[in-house]
């Protein structure tokens, strides 16, 4: 997925929930329709919890990755 | 984008802090999911809307047979056991990295969850609007009813 352009990225490490998606919310909120951002986060309840708040917001989750208890979601904004 | 909101209505009911986080964090976080919030503020979850208040919530050990405090349920009703188990469940939170209420609070306040602050209780503990946070407003049963028959999600804590 080397084609997509981060244009923003949020640093959600070492937050517990709810936090990582109430900033993400925030982030989201400051990027424009088509853009994208990428969220880096350590909690692991994040995985499902980005799921879910992808499907609930209609906010396209277009990658995620974990590395040694790292989190990377990339979302793109679609409305 | 005229899609209906999604709306969760929450009742709070306590005001200790393993009563007070799940509303504040419910709320906060349905807001982030484009949800309609509100929540209604009753008894002692009133506390809540006390200016200066959050942050000064307790736990008590009394009754609460799982906190993880070694100590029989005899002493945990002693002078200072309260204050103790409060220190070690905010030194657990903070060690957890756990957002302070207050930090909640204004988020969910930022998102534009409604408060609504219980009449009665205020007429009971002797509350005045003074007392309470400008961004609550005061109402009735009827005012959450209203609120909550058009509700997705109703939560009672």
């Amino acid at each position: 997925m080397s084609d997509i352009k981060i244009n923003k990225t949020l640093d959600a490490k070492n937050l517990s929930c709810p936090l990582p998606i109430l900033k993400t919310k925030k982030a989201i909120d400051s990027i424009a329709i088509g853009e994208y951002l990428e969220v880096i986060a350590t909690d692991p309840g994040s995985v499902t919890d980005f799921d879910a708040w992808s499907r609930s917001t209609g906010h396209e989750l277009v990658e995620q990755s974990e590395d040694g208890g790292v989190y990377k979601f990339v979302i793109k904004k679609t409305k | 984008m005229t899609e209906k909101k999604k709306r969760l209505a929450i009742i709070a009911s306590k005001a200790d802090i393993p009563g007070a986080y799940p509303p504040l964090i419910l709320a906060s976080t349905a807001a982030a999911m484009d949800y309609e919030v509100g929540i209604f503020f009753t008894f002692f979850g009133l506390n809540m809307l006390k200016k200066n208040k959050l942050n000064k919530l307790k736990v008590t050990p009394a009754g609460e047979t799982a906190m993880p405090m070694p100590i029989p349920q005899i002493v945990g009703m002693l002078p200072g056991m309260t204050g103790m188990a409060t220190m070690m469940m905010k030194s657990w939170m903070k060690g957890a990295n756990v957002a302070k209420l207050q930090e909640l609070m204004d988020l969910s306040v930022e998102a534009g969850v409604q408060l609504i602050a219980c009449q009665m209780t205020m007429d009971v503990m002797n509350f005045k609007r003074k007392d309470l946070i400008d961004e609550c407003i005061v109402g009735g049963a009827a005012t959450f009813l209203e609120f909550a028959s058009e509700a997705d999600v109703t939560l009672y804590i």
